[in-house]
């Protein structure tokens, strides 16, 4: 447990549907005070930030968008668990004003939690554009919780929610949070059942909420109800009985009852608070855009489009800028190696740190641009329609059109891609789309290909990778199918997906999802790149006094060891050794090579000079398809081992990217000698 | 009238949902993304075995082909 502060920290949870603009109301809650974390025993990305307010730490935990608080997604499971199991003091439940009846839907069920809450309503702006009046004191009358409106984007209200939620865990909610009342039957047998059970006392699970959940079916709340049932009571029977019971009263599913309860519920509340000048359409523009974006004819040539323009503008912005952070390092490397006396100490700065460091750092534009793109597709709503588009595709492989959604964020890292498999919905699906994640080709791998095409195919780099990308999705296609045939014959699990409005992207919501993903590029340069380049240094100056970086060297000699390995794919020791050490991280793989053929001259100094003398344009070829294809770096197996929760399926990633790697290679050389390409 | 699947409604059709077949879980699912009981859904896309794009208030879903042929509906009245 953390250490206790003099007055108890605060503890606020966000809950809110996807897309109702609760990550803009974390970042101006937050703002720069965030932390990414990981919730316990899963990879799913835990965000929480801490702000002090008149001397007290408040924490703001940010909770995944979910819909209900069911045990559909791993998403729903991780929000329900940490809002019964933690000591959350206040719930800023995030509304879509332009959207109130489904949003309320969850809301609904928050209330049955008993936890102090704050509506934030948000995105109010839009709904008085679409002609919407919300009636807030009313509103918060009826629903029993506080209200406050809120246009996040513009940093409105945002303030104002804090202070309520801070006021409401101070004195412990003058309001008491009223549950949506169901149907009458199913109240009156509601009592009779918390009649029954008396929990055990201390314990402060909503009884309630555990009840009607378990009423619906849900199986883990009934779980938690047999662990606290008092002797003499069976829940599972009494619950059978009483779901029985109701069924045949209504002659309807109870689960159907009860989300028509809500509704009703919710219905009647809008009535009341909304009053609705003219219907207008918030999806004008939407349906306008998606007439085009989604056409059956026009829809997948212009994500094809879009995916190449994504490649191209990362190649030509990012490129304007690797040039002068090119001659930076260049002249930087000239400049100390002047300044520095020769020796071990100037060679392993220059040779070994700058040579290998630097060599990575200048991709940094490229990142940036590649991590602003996919940052935007994802902010704007394209990802869903892309996913919408795959999904035909997709069944191909026995997925659905969802899992296209992590594939495409691999094309920015694979760690993230994988802990994105957290909205699919079945363990098989997110078992195969962990295993062909990897091949979609992540930023990390676009030094190598920004090196090679600059040597071998200067003028057409953006074509060379963009085939480079392709090829990553086709091998991915061909290995879902094989794995699915192999491991999960079964059928397609439920495909359901929410298409939201089109939105631009905030500023300040694009700068925090960049910065959060080439900071961690950064820091891998200080540290994991850092490490490999002054490890390799060292390897290539031992024994003292051969000639650095030769194959007499201690890593000329792990290379010649390593050498018969690569050669039938025409390569070079040294090739060898970079890819050896590209397993800790792609990035290596340059750093490597920057340092054992470029002396730390810069690239386009010694390193593209030298390249150009020890591969051809074929080699060249082969030798990015191989760091296209085999095992994408240490984080990403560390992922995938997290998130599988099993070695085997782990070492099934490993060994088959390895080989399916060396077998694409090895028949791309041998053809393409045999048609006569150098 | 007759209730049939929301997968034979073509598009530009309106209809009233009046049952979700196909068990608790797609029950709930749908339901707390907006498609329950008694809404009027609007087809916006329906392409050959692709997912469908329907049109609920003011949320849009794309619905599996599967799925859709659990969700019953009826014309709407007036």
């Amino acid at each position: 447990m953390a250490v206790k502060q003099q007055e108890k920290e605060i503890v606020i949870a966000l809950a809110g549907n996807p897309n109702s603009g609760k990550t803009t109301v974390f970042n101006e809650l937050t703002g720069s005070h965030q932390h990414v974390g990981n919730w316990p025993g899963v990879t799913v990305e835990r965000k929480e930030g801490v702000v002090r307010r008149d001397g007290r730490s408040i924490r703001v935990v940010d909770l995944p968008g979910i819909y209900s608080l069911s045990a559909y997604s791993q998403e729903e499971v991780i929000a329900r668990d940490f809002l019964i199991d933690n000591q959350v003091d206040v719930i800023v439940n995030v509304v879509d004003a332009g959207n109130l009846e489904r949003n309320l839907y969850l809301t609904t069920q928050l209330l049955e939690l008993g936890i102090p809450m704050v509506v934030a309503l948000n995105m109010v702006d839009m709904a008085e554009r679409l002609g919407q009046k919300v009636d807030v004191e009313r509103f918060a009358d009826l629903l029993g919780v506080e209200v406050v409106p809120a246009q996040a984007t513009k940093g409105d209200g945002v303030a104002e929610v804090l202070e309520r939620a801070v006021s409401l865990a101070r004195t412990g909610g003058p309001m008491a949070p009223r549950s949506a009342r169901h149907n009458p039957e199913i109240e009156s047998e509601l009592a009779k059942l918390e009649g029954r059970i008396r929990l055990s006392p201390g314990s402060d699970l909503p009884l309630r909420w555990l009840l009607v959940k378990a009423l619906e079916g849900d199986q883990s709340a009934l779980a938690r109800l047999e662990d606290c049932a008092p002797d003499g009571f069976e829940p599972t029977q009494a619950i059978e009985i009483t779901r029985r019971h109701l069924e045949e009263i209504f002659g309807d599913d109870i689960e159907a009852v009860i989300a028509d309860g809500r509704y009703g519920f919710i219905g009647g509340l809008l009535r009341e608070v909304v009053t609705q000048a003219a219907t207008v359409n918030r999806f004008s523009l939407t349906d306008n855009i998606d007439t085009i974006l989604l056409n059956r004819a026009l829809g997948i040539p212009i994500f094809l489009f879009l995916m190449w323009l994504t490649f191209k503008l990362t190649f030509d912005v990012g490129g304007l800028f690797v040039g002068l952070m090119d001659s930076g390092v260049t002249a930087f490397g000239a400049w100390v190696d002047s300044v520095l006396p020769d020796g071990p100490l100037g060679s392993l700065v220059v040779d070994g740190i700058i040579a290998g460091v630097g060599g990575v750092v200048i991709f940094l534009p490229n990142i940036a641009v590649m991590f602003t793109i996919i940052s935007f597709l994802e902010d704007s709503g394209y990802m869903a329609r892309a996913a919408f588009l795959m999904d035909r595709s997709m069944h191909m492989l026995g997925l659905h059109g969802k899992s296209f959604i992590p594939m495409l964020m691999g094309f920015g890292c694979n760690v993230p891609a994988i802990m994105a498999t957290r909205t699919l919905e079945t363990r098989e699906d997110r078992i195969l789309t962990i295993l062909i994640s990897p091949l979609m080709s992540c930023t990390a791998r676009l030094p190598i290909y920004i090196l090679f095409t600059g040597v071998f195919f200067p003028g057409h780099g953006a074509w060379v990778i963009f085939s480079l990308y392709a090829l990553g999705v086709v091998l991915a296609v061909a290995s879902g199918k094989l794995f699915r045939k192999a491991f999960f014959p079964k059928s397609v699990s439920p495909f359901v997906m929410e298409l939201p409005p089109y939105r631009m992207p905030t500023f300040k919501g694009t700068v925090i999802h960049v910065w959060e993903r080439t900071s961690l590029f950064l820091s891998k340069a200080g540290t994991v790149i850092l490490a490999a380049s002054v490890v390799i240094w060292a390897l290539g100056s031992v024994p003292w006094g051969v000639e650095f970086g030769s194959g007499d060297s201690l890593v000329g000699q792990l290379g010649r060891v390593m050498e018969p390995i690569v050669e039938p794919l025409g390569m070079d020791w040294r090739a060898a050794v970079a890819l050896f050490f590209g397993l800790a991280a792609k990035e290596i793989v340059v750093s490597t090579m920057g340092v054992l053929y470029g002396s730390g001259q810069g690239a386009e100094g010694g390193l593209h000079k030298a390249l150009g003398l020890a591969f051809t344009p074929l080699t060249g070829c082969v030798f990015m398809i191989v760091s296209l294809i085999y095992v994408p770096c240490i984080a990403t197996v560390a992922a995938i081992r997290r998130e599988t929760n099993s070695w085997k399926w782990t070492l099934l990633s490993v060994g088959y990217s390895i080989a399916l790697a060396y077998t694409v290679a090895f028949v791309v050389y041998r053809v393409g000698m045999l048609v006569g390409f150098r | 009238m007759a209730a049939r699947p929301l997968s034979m409604v073509a598009a530009g059709e309106e209809a009233v949902v009046v049952e979700i077949r196909g068990g608790r879980g797609l029950q709930e699912r749908l339901s707390s993304m907006g498609l329950a009981q008694g809404k009027r859904v609007r087809v916006i896309k329906s392409i050959g075995c692709g997912p469908m794009l329907v049109a609920i208030d003011n949320v849009r879903l794309a619905v599996g082909r599967g799925q859709s042929h659990h969700v019953m509906v009826e014309p709407c009245v007036g």
